[in-house]
């Protein structure tokens, strides 16, 4: 008892010091921010608010945010919407966590990745929108992408975009050098070794230690290295689908078949437009990328389902995000309408859908107008098909850290040195294990 | 402990004057608020540890003990200082034997040297990061196309071997016209008649560089390195825009300054943030106080 009390007026009057000290300087202020309130009202209120209007601050780097914006304040003249981009994901998220550590500065509504939402909802900074009526729009979106946004009972926010993985190869590469498309990761090892003995200046893709990609690899080989309970977290790193995926990527790490060219940088818009990076598993909203940042390619690629390990056919999400409604917002009810404007009136899907976005909406996975697009870019075939069959062949069940973005952070330093010295991967996801684990320690959690 | 609580205060003793605290009062809330004020918010800071769950906590010195036995620190302490040891005398040699070049009246257009190697330093170091990391690209940069020319990997900037020679590099070019600019400013105020005197007695030019422009600039020389020594241990910038272009040879504590950033803006840790700056901090200034005693104490003898 004494103990505990001196300690805490000790915390006190450090805490005064330091808040006295700090007065007048514009530095991050320790203390946590307090909510204005936990969130409440019901689908009435959004109306009122919206027909009432008022400013919201937008967070987000979406290619469509200003369309949709303008759109928005078109259809509500009354709202005012003020569109920022805070940069991209992870800047995105520290200076959203900033303004959140702080207490002031964060926006209304705010765009995040669906790897990132546990973490903060876990800090309690989201608004939970079953209260304003969203439990209804939950036919309106795929599984997937509805998971990732509502969990424990509560809906932080809504599904924009989903990604499920698909293989876009590049057939002029490929029929150049003879080689088939794989359906098999064997076949994939195979071609790589193809390729490159062919034109050792060619790589069957590129790979230098992705956290994201690692992380949906592991989830289609069936892995499940993370799950969370309130703040009880078990992480393993090394269960049979982390195993199965690290093995057969060690296959084209070691054997120097994966091109060290870093992703999203000149070099690899380069590499993807002149045939030295030939394929990519990555997420169904890799078309609008490749259109626009590699334009010279256009005819060359085109769009198969992922390999799998046995035959059948399964894939996993990678990438992909929504939108949430923070805490501090003054206008709760106001930013959940635009939320729920931006994410299920078919106006602003269209415009989302324009953009070259690939929806989470089942109605426009579904449509036969987006069924049949055949960009020329794809040397006309029906990508969607392929994509949208994709989002129904996700292992349901998969959960991200409520720590991810740190998480990311360091994989670099772990698993990234496996690919820097051509290496066994298993054992640099033991090593961000280990550091996990002890960061979650550090951070109060029960980690096993 | 005085006891002036208890007894009062004799009449008779003149009331202190307030007056010349008026005077400085601006420069003092001024000095508070922007010098102490944030040096006293981070040791308070560094006693505390926020968590993800269960808020914020006082630890004591538990954030500095766990620091000492961080190695992750500790690495990056090492790399700074392999680079300041490495870099910095190449760096100050090569401006001081700019400094003398111009400063010799035997070079033609010095004033256009003067600039060109001062020009660098204009430039924004994320801009000179940039340049350099498209230069250092090695398929399509400068250095592919050199790796092209002699048939085989010639220069790998970005491998875990060369990337701190590569960061020394930009920093060199960077910075060496600044230090250049302060070498020339100490040799422009040694008066005409030293050199005079110095032809008179028949000395060379080299006798004249040790006899006269080396004594007079060692002064310069000591500001220059204790610099240099911050502006190592401060390494920031250049590493981590590289990063994107060598994310895994370049780790998230490459320098104190990274690992700093990334514990408080990637792990949410800023009180163990806070104790990397302050001890830090510490460590820069012992280091550059005993470099200008040392460079004092000489001049003095």
């Amino acid at each position: 008892m004494k103990i505990t009390s001196r300690r805490s007026t000790l915390r006190r009057v450090a805490l005064a010091t330091a808040t006295t000290l700090a007065l007048g300087l514009s530095l991050a202020a320790c203390a946590s921010g307090s909510s204005s309130s936990s969130g409440g009202g019901s689908s009435d209120d959004i109306e009122a608010a919206l027909e009432k209007g008022g400013t919201l601050t937008y967070w987000s780097w979406t290619p469509s945010g200003e369309a949709q914006v303008a759109a928005f304040e078109k259809a509500y003249p009354n709202v005012d919407v003020k569109l920022v981009n805070a940069g991209t994901n992870t800047d995105e998220y520290t200076k959203l966590q900033n303004a959140i550590t702080a207490g002031s500065g964060a926006p209304d509504v705010a765009q995040v990745e669906y790897y990132a939402i546990p973490q903060f909802a876990l800090s309690d900074s989201l608004v939970d929108l079953s209260s304003y009526g969203f439990g209804d729009l939950e036919s309106q979106y795929s599984g997937g992408p509805w998971s990732s946004v509502s969990f424990e009972g509560k809906i932080y926010g809504l599904p924009q975009d989903s990604g499920p993985m698909a293989m876009f190869y590049n057939k002029t590469v490929f029929d150049q050098y003879g080689i088939a498309v794989p359906t098999t990761y064997d076949e994939y090892v195979a071609a790589a070794e193809k390729l490159h003995t062919a034109d050792p200046s060619k790589y069957i893709t590129s790979d230098t230690g992705d956290p994201g990609f690692a992380t949906s690899m592991i989830w289609q080989a069936g892995g499940k290295p993370f799950t969370a309970e309130g703040t009880d977290v078990s992480i393993d790193l090394q269960d049979d689908g982390s195993k199965k995926w690290a093995d057969t990527w060690n296959k084209l790490n070691e054997g120097g078949l994966l091109s060290s060219t870093p992703s999203w940088g000149d070099e690899w818009y380069k590499g993807l437009g002149d045939g030295s990076i030939a394929t990519l598993l990555t997420g169904a909203w890799m078309p609008g990328v490749l259109e626009s940042s590699v334009a010279d390619a256009s005819g060359d690629w085109r769009v198969a389902p992922m390999p799998t390990y046995d035959g059948t056919p399964v894939t996993a999400e990678n990438g992909g995000g929504g939108q949430v409604v923070l805490k501090q917002s003054k206008n709760q009810a106001l930013a959940a309408g635009f939320l729920k404007w931006l994410n299920s009136d078919p106006e602003s899907i269209k415009v989302f859908l324009e953009s070259g976005g690939f929806p989470a909406t089942t109605a426009d996975l579904e449509s036969p107008e987006f069924l049949a697009e055949a960009p020329e870019y794809f040397g006309g075939q029906k990508i969607n098909e392929v994509l949208v069959d994709a989002s129904k062949n996700v292992p349901t069940g998969w959960h991200y850290l409520p720590y991810q973005v740190y998480a990311n952070s360091i994989f670099g330093d772990t698993v990234g040195q496996a690919y820097e010295n051509k290496g066994d991967l298993n054992e640099g996801l033991s090593t961000w294990q280990d550091q996990l684990v002890d960061y979650g320690n550090q951070q109060g959690f029960t980690v096993k | 402990m005085t006891s002036a609580a208890v007894t009062p205060r004799p009449m008779r003793r003149a009331r202190r004057d307030w007056r010349g605290w008026g005077f400085v009062a601006p420069f003092m809330i001024v000095f508070l608020a922007v010098l102490v004020a944030p040096v006293v918010y981070a040791i308070v800071l560094s006693l505390f540890r926020q968590q993800l769950v269960g808020g914020s906590g006082f630890v004591g010195l538990g954030n500095y003990v766990q620091l000492f036995q961080d190695a992750k620190f500790w690495e990056s302490l090492f790399r700074v200082t392999l680079f300041l040891v490495v870099q910095v005398p190449i760096m100050l040699a090569l401006s001081l034997f700019v400094a003398l070049a111009v400063d010799s009246a035997r070079l033609h257009g010095s004033s256009f040297f003067r600039i060109a190697i001062f020009l660098p330093y204009a430039v924004p170091g994320v801009v000179a990061a940039l340049i350099w990391g498209f230069m250092y690209g090695n398929q399509f940069g400068l250095s592919g196309s050199i790796n092209d020319l002699v048939g085989f990997e010639l220069l790998q900037p970005f491998s875990s071997q060369w990337v701190l020679a590569s960061i020394g590099n930009i920093v060199t070019w960077e910075f060496m016209g600044y230090n250049m600019l302060i070498f020339y400013a100490a040799l422009k105020v040694i008066p005409g008649e030293l050199y005079e005197a110095a032809e008179l007695d028949g000395a060379g030019q080299f006798r004249i560089i040790s006899g006269i422009k080396l004594p007079a600039l060692r002064g310069s020389i000591v500001i220059a390195t204790v610099f240099s020594i911050i502006g190592s241990f401060q390494l920031f910038n250049e590493p981590n825009l590289l990063k994107n272009l060598a994310p895994n040879v370049i780790s998230s504590y490459f320098t104190p300054n990274m690992y700093a950033y990334n514990l408080s803006f990637a792990g949410q840790q800023f009180n163990y943030s806070a104790t990397v700056a302050i001890v830090m901090g510490i460590i820069t200034a012992v280091i550059a106080y005993i470099v200008q005693l040392r460079g004092s104490r000489q001049e003095v003898r």
